[in-house]
Parts: C-alpha cells; structure tokens; sequence
C-alpha cells in the first residue's frame, strides 16, 4: 500500500488533534461562552475527519464528521454548551483515541459507535429548534469545507471566512495581494518580514500563501500571496508595499466574500443561517482578528523551533554506536598515555572533548517534556471528579521539565494512581468542604521540577490528609505491624506504611481505587526506576506524595571499588558516603559484624564473600567501606579499594542471564572490560 | 528444528575433547577469540561470565563444564562462538573452531541410544560425512534457564 509510509504520520498527527481537542474541550468547560474554542475544536475535528477519510477508515472519518456537526451547530449558537453535551463529545473523543491507538497497534480501526452516535444525532435534533435546517446546514457547510476549489490563490477555511466577513462589516476591504520579489533578490525572507511589517502597519493579514512559517524559510519561488483586511484603498496599498525595496511587481484583488461561497457550493440556507451568526458575533467581533494575530506570532515562533520526528530504536542505535566509540576513546587514551606522543596526545585530547559533547547532544535528544504524561491528566480528573461528585481544580506546574524517555514511558501508570487516590481518597466532598471552612472546590497540584541529576514530580492535594490513628488501626488489623511497633513509629514511618502490599484505608471501596492493590505497586514501579517517593501529610491540610526520579536510565553515575581482581561500581545515587575504618572498631553483634557510623549502628557486608570472589586470605590492618543506603537503612559494604567515581553506560546482562542475586546490570569501562554494577536495594534487607 | 528439510544445511564445526560437534550456520551470529571475562558471582560453574562483545554485555558458557567434561587451560586455538536462540545472546566456549560443512539432512541420525554421557541430553542426533561424526547440539537445552536458576540456589 502507497498509503503504509503515511501512516506513521497519520497516527502521530491524529494522536496531536485528538490532544488538543481534549485539551480545548476542557476549556471550553470553563469558559463556555467561548466561541474561539469551539472554533479550534472544530478545525482539529475537521483535519482528522480529512485525513481518516484520506486514508481510508471510515468509521473515523463518520464519527468525527458527526462531532463536527454539534460543534457547528454550537458556534453558530444554536446549541449552548452543557455539561451533558460535553460528556458526549468527550465520549465520541475516547472512542476517536481508541480507534486511532487500534490503528496504531496494527488493527483496522473500525468500532462500533452507533451509540455515541445517536447520541450526538439526538444532541442536535434534540436542543436545536430548527431541527432539520440545522442539519442540513451542517451537513451542507462541511461538506462545502472540504471541497473549496476557488478561483483565488488562497483558500479560506470557515474561520478566515468569518473574520473576513466581521472585518467587511466594520468597514475593512479585504484584499488578496501577491507580491512578486525580484529574481535576484537575495535576502527573500528579510523582504517577506518587510512587507508583513509594513502590512501589518495598515491591516491585519489574515492568511498567506504559502504559510508565513515557510515563507520565513524561503520555501517559495518569487511569488507569495497575502491576505489583508484593512482601511487604505487598492491604490495605496500598493505603492506602500512598492516602497519595500526588491519588490518586482504587486497584484491586488479584492476579494468579494460572495465569490467565496459561491465557490463553496453552499445552499440557501446556510448563508442565512451564515449571517444570523455574523448578526450574533459582531458584537464581539474584534476578539478573533486579534487571536488570528495571535496565531500569527506562535506560527512565527515554531517555525524557529523546527523538529523531525525520529524513531527511538535509531536513537538506541545512535546511543549504541556512541558508546562503542567511548569505549575505543578510553583505549585510545591508554594507548597515547603509553607512547607519549605529544602530538597523538592532543588529538586523543580533542577527540575526547568532542566525544563528551556528542554524548550530552544524544542523550538530550532522548529527553521528552513530562507534559507528554502529564497532558492526559487534566480529562482523567475531570471525568473522575464528576464521578465521585466533587469538585477539582487541577494545576499543572513543569510540565516543560524533561526526562528520558524511558522513564517517561513508565511513570505514567504510577501517577494515574496517585492522583486517583487524591482525588478519591484526599479530597472530600463539597459540603464536607464546607463545613470544615474550605474552599468548595478542591485543588491539585502535579509539579514537575529539576533539582540536581534528579527531576521530581510532586502530587499535592488540599484534601484531608492522611488519618496517622486510621492507617495505624488498620496496619495492625492487616497484620503489617504489631501494637508495640506502632508506638514507636514516628509520623513519616506510618505514611510509608500505605505503601505496603494489602493496605487500603477508605472505608467504602468505589471502582475508582480502594481496593489496596496499587501503592505497593507504584511504589516498586518508581523503585525500580531508580527513585524514590515520599509522603508528607497533615491532618485536614492535604497530603504531598513527592517522587524523586534519575534523568535518565541509560548513564548513571558509580562508584567503582575494586575486590581483589575485580571491579564492580556501586550506583551513586544509593551511596551516602565511604569510610577507611580500622579492624578494632569493628564490632560484634548477633554474629553480625558492626561499626557504629556517625552514632548510627551500621552492619557490615563483606563483597568478597557475598560475591564469592576468589581470594587469597589476607587480613589487612584497614577496611574501606561503602555505606550505602535503602530508605531510612543503612549497611557497610566492605571492598578492597575505592577506584573512583565515574559515569557510566547501564546494560543489562542479556536475557539468558535474567535475576542474577545483588547485581543490577553490567557496564563497559575504558580498557574494554566488564564491570558488573551492584544492586544495593537487594542486599539490605 | 529443520530436521524436516531435505536440503543441505551449512554447519558450523568445533572441537571439544577431540569430538566434533555442530551446529546450524544460522544459529551463528560469529566467532571471536576469546578475551577478558567478568565473573558473575552466584551462577553455576559453567556460565564463566560475561564478555564485552563490541558494545554489547554477552553471558559466556565453558560447553566443556556444561557437558560436564574436565575443564583445560584457554590456548591460542580456543574460540568463543556467539549464538542468538530465543532472542538470547550466548557465547560458548570450545577448543577450537575451524570448519564449516555441508549437511544433507537425510544423513542425519536420531542420537544412538548411549548409556550414560552426560552430553547426551544435549544432543540432537549425529550426522555422518564420510568418515567423520559429528554430534548435532540441542541449543535449546543447552541454553535451559531454569537450571542456571536451580544450580545457584543450591551453591548459595
């Protein structure tokens, strides 16, 4: 199929629209008088109606079409927005996405939508008086949308229809200009900001041809066409745009809106209806030539902000390769060090230099905006909110703050919990709300945040906080903890008992969460990315769970020690630091050898024995020791000798070597050689 | 297996304990010499280790300990022989390998019933090519995971 090279495209493009419809659906939720909205709405429902059809998946293409139709029948005011009309379109999205993620996954993208359907069909029949027109005109203007073929350079879609329509109400001229640069003009993209500059000086442009992001680019041959509203006549405005120097020649038309709809085909009807809308939005009518203006400069700023879709396997494989020539690097290093060659020195040198750039461009390149996770919170809250029957504000702070891929693609599943229990569990009803002196409304806050080699993600809520007596009765009553120990525990260490496995502390169960599988879950799903998660609450305050995760997965920072012959690195993120301590402070206790760090009594690990290193027997007068940590606990882990810290490359051992005891994962180092990378987590108990 | 085909298969030859054996060309990714291995702690005997194998971490298994043969000194003629079965990569370590054959599939025989070789349970059958025998490996089960698993808890 010619089509399969689309396809890609097509699914990331539909994955964008459907996006930016949820995003706008919701707020048009808040603002729904907003008729800009349900514009935007519609032009992404419109691009994905085209391209599903283009490509051949009808279902798609009738159900979006369908949405179209109620979205129409709202901005031309023929329907207001409801929450019971919003639920249905959100209900017709969900089943767009599933399509689009079935298409995706290789299905054919068919789905039975007859309900969603009807439901849209009677959402339009039913609120709208003028039942069978409205239908009809519907039907009638998409259509029209979809087939412009006009005598103009330029195409106009509904919206630049509209504002050309407002624009000739207050007394603009709308004109279509093109613009002929001399052909040796060198400079075109400085001529074309030229004449916006002295267009815009006059008018608003509305729309050009070719889009002023590829104009920038000077993407065209001589010619571009522009489409202005705007006060001066024909005469003038040609000779300011003559003005702008390398100008060969300017053609201008008016443009007559008749002709528009004309060629659009449209029927009767519609143009009445057409114009009752102009009639409404008038009043008004400056807010959309501004927001077409504003549409005009975020053009302006992607376009120096271009990006290229690249699958990740080939990042992998770029990741690969790079670290192959790292380990080569580190030879070439050892090599030149040997020969002292003062030449072979510096270009060793050099070459190091470059190869650490390269490697900071290719694991940025790895990086994704949390916002990729974060996006789809907003809609999920939204509907659970109206499921529990409270009322949320959700706030999204970072959501530009970037990590690796790979952590992105994971810690998605452990947020959707964390927020669901917020909301379920956290947050109360509105009139409990009330009575306890809050606001209504709830809020919660997801915050993304750099800070060192780590990003966080803070979940906070205003809600109850956590009940310290409640989580105690119920540990107890689960058989997590016994009565004495729950005396002793301070307040940290009774939050961090939800996490354990078979704890839930609401005292109704709803489908939502409550059915103790999860914080146990989420909290081995963060660990085993490498980071951590917190909890800090206050009664009838609200409750902060903080997750603290690496940037990335792939480089991680070690410490490597040496045991006899042989190196292991030891994560850094788990050391707290390393101590030379003397034979006789060692301590006996239980037959558990112990030093005591810092007034801390530490247990001592012998590496050598754990990983059964061959050794010859030999005492030393000194140990090094490692104190690593695992949440709140501690150990000593005692190695030959501290060799330095290092940046390395995470591998894995390969599948036929899966759960080998206390070892992570390996890594190359400089002279080629494998070091295997210690698992602290599995040797504190 | 292509014990089905009529055809000729290419067979990578090696030598272990002056026996040969063979395996499937395309079972084959190459043939290194051997380097520097890194000892995982808490694995059967026969896994060595791992090796560095241009970038990528690759489990090494000495096939002489795995066929339960007395292990000899690494010389200049000793190979690894890195295999992709299963979506796993697998070095194995053999005295030496130098040949490829031809095989044609109807000259290969069930494994004669030989009491008590510990190598037996590996084999897949034995071809004849004129007056040499060579043994077909069952990299299935030479590469049987749950014993790695049941052998280390027995040693730790």
């Amino acid at each position: 199929m010619e089509l399969n090279q689309y396809l890609e495209v097509f699914i990331e493009e539909s994955k964008e629209h459907l996006q930016s419809c949820n995003e706008r659906l919701l707020d048009l939720e808040k603002n729904p008088e907003d008729i800009n909205i349900v514009n935007d709405i519609f032009r992404s429902a419109h691009t994905l109606k085209g391209m599903s059809a283009t490509m051949g998946y009808e279902d798609l293409a009738s159900l979006t079409h369908q949405m179209e139709n109620v979205l129409d029948a709202i901005r031309n005011h023929k329907l207001s927005v409801t929450p019971e009309i919003l639920d249905v379109v959100f209900q017709a999205v969900d089943d767009l996405e599933a399509m689009v993620f079935s298409i995706a996954d290789g299905g054919d993208g068919k789905r039975n939508v007859t309900e969603v359907v009807e439901k849209l069909k009677l959402i339009e029949k039913g609120e709208s008086p003028l039942q069978v027109q409205s239908q009809a005109e519907a039907a009638a203007t998409t259509t029209a949308a979809e087939s412009t073929t006009s005598t103009f350079k330029s195409e106009y879609d509904e919206f630049e229809y509209t504002v050309l329509e407002q624009s000739k109400e207050q007394g603009f001229e709308a004109y279509e200009i093109t613009i002929a640069l001399r052909e040796d003009c060198l400079l075109k993209a400085a001529r074309v900001y030229m004449v916006f500059e002295v267009l815009e000086k006059v008018g608003e442009v509305i729309k050009s041809t070719p889009p002023v992001d590829q104009l920038e680019e000077e993407q065209f041959d001589q010619e571009f066409t522009v489409s202005i509203v705007s006060k001066e006549n024909q005469e003038d405005l040609k000779k300011i745009i003559m003005k702008v120097s390398e100008v060969e020649k300017v053609e201008i038309n008016a443009i007559s809106l008749g002709d528009i709809r004309n060629k659009q085909e449209t029927t009767e009807a519609s143009s009445e209806e057409e114009s009752k809308k102009t009639v409404e939005a008038t009043t008004n009518s400056d807010v959309p030539v501004e927001t077409e203006q504003k549409k005009q400069t975020s053009t302006t700023k992607q376009a120096s902000n271009k990006t290229i879709r690249v699958n990740i396997e080939r990042l992998d494989i770029l990741l690969n390769l790079f670290e192959e020539l790292v380990i080569d690097r580190g030879r070439l290093e050892q090599i030149s060090n040997d020969l002292k060659n003062q030449e072979l020195h510096e270009t060793v040198e050099r070459m190091s230099r470059i190869t650490g750039d390269l490697q900071n461009i290719i694991l940025n390149m790895r990086m994704v905006p949390v916002e990729t996770v974060f996006n789809r919170f907003p809609r999920m809250v939204r509907q659970l909110a109206r499921d529990l029957g409270k009322k949320v504000n959700l706030e999204i702070i970072g959501a530009e703050t970037e990590l690796d891929r790979t952590v992105i693609d994971e810690i998605g599943d452990p947020l959707v919990h964390l927020i669901r229990n917020a909301l379920d569990h956290g947050l109360e009803t509105p009139d409990v709300r009330k009575a306890n002196g809050k606001h209504e409304e709830g809020t919660v806050v997801l915050k993304a945040f750099h800070s060192g080699n780590h990003v966080f993600i803070e979940i906070d809520d205003d809600g109850a906080g956590i009940k310290k007596q409640k989580v105690l009765e119920k540990a107890i009553k689960n058989g997590i903890i016994n009565e004495q120990t729950a005396s002793t525990l301070t307040d940290k260490e009774v939050f961090e008992l939800i996490f354990a496995s078979g704890f839930s502390t609401a005292d109704k169960i709803s489908d939502v969460s409550g059915r103790g599988v999860g914080l146990d879950v989420v909290k081995n799903t963060i660990e085993s990315l490498g980071g951590a998660i917190s909890i800090e609450s206050r009664e009838g305050k609200g409750s902060t769970f903080s997750i603290q995760l690496p940037l990335t997965l792939s480089i991680i920072s070690v410490m490597l020690v040496e045991i006899e012959k042989e190196k292991f690195a030891v994560p850094l993120s788990s050391i707290i630091e390393t101590a030379i301590v003397k034979k006789d402070e060692i301590l006996n206790a239980h037959n558990q050898k112990v030093i005591d760090f810092r007034g801390k009594v530490v247990p001592l690990l012998f590496l050598k024995d754990i990983f059964q290193v061959p050794s010859q027997e030999e005492e030393d007068e000194f140990y090094s020791v490692v104190i690593v940590r695992k949440g709140d606990k501690m150990a000593g882990l005692i190695v030959d000798s501290f060799i330095g810290q290092q940046e390395v490359v995470l591998k894995s051992l390969g599948n036929y070597l899966t759960n080998v005891f206390a070892i992570s994962g390996a890594t190359i180092l400089g002279d080629g050689q494998v070091a295997l990378i210690v698992d602290c987590n599995a040797l504190i108990k | 297996m292509a014990e089905t085909l009529t055809e000729d298969i290419k067979f990578i030859v090696f030598q272990l304990k002056e026996k040969e054996y063979a395996i499937p060309v395309n079972k084959v990714n190459s043939i290194e010499k051997i380097e520097h291995i890194t000892r995982v702690p808490g694995l059967t005997p026969y896994v060595k280790g791992v090796i560095n194998l241009r970038g990528v971490v690759t489990p090494i298994i000495d096939l002489r300990l795995r066929f339960g043969l007395d292990e000899i000194k690494y010389t200049e003629s000793t190979r690894v022989i890195i295999i992709s079965f299963d979506d796993m990569e697998v070095g194995l370590i053999v005295d030496a390998a130098n040949d490829v054959i031809d095989v044609n599939m109807n000259s290969i025989e069930p494994q004669p019933e030989v009491v008590g070789v510990e190598e037996a349970e590996y084999i897949s059958g034995v071809a004849k090519i004129d007056k040499r025998l060579l043994i077909l490996l069952d990299l299935e089960k030479i590469l049987n995971r749950d014993e790695i698993r049941s052998d280390s808890k027995i040693e730790g």
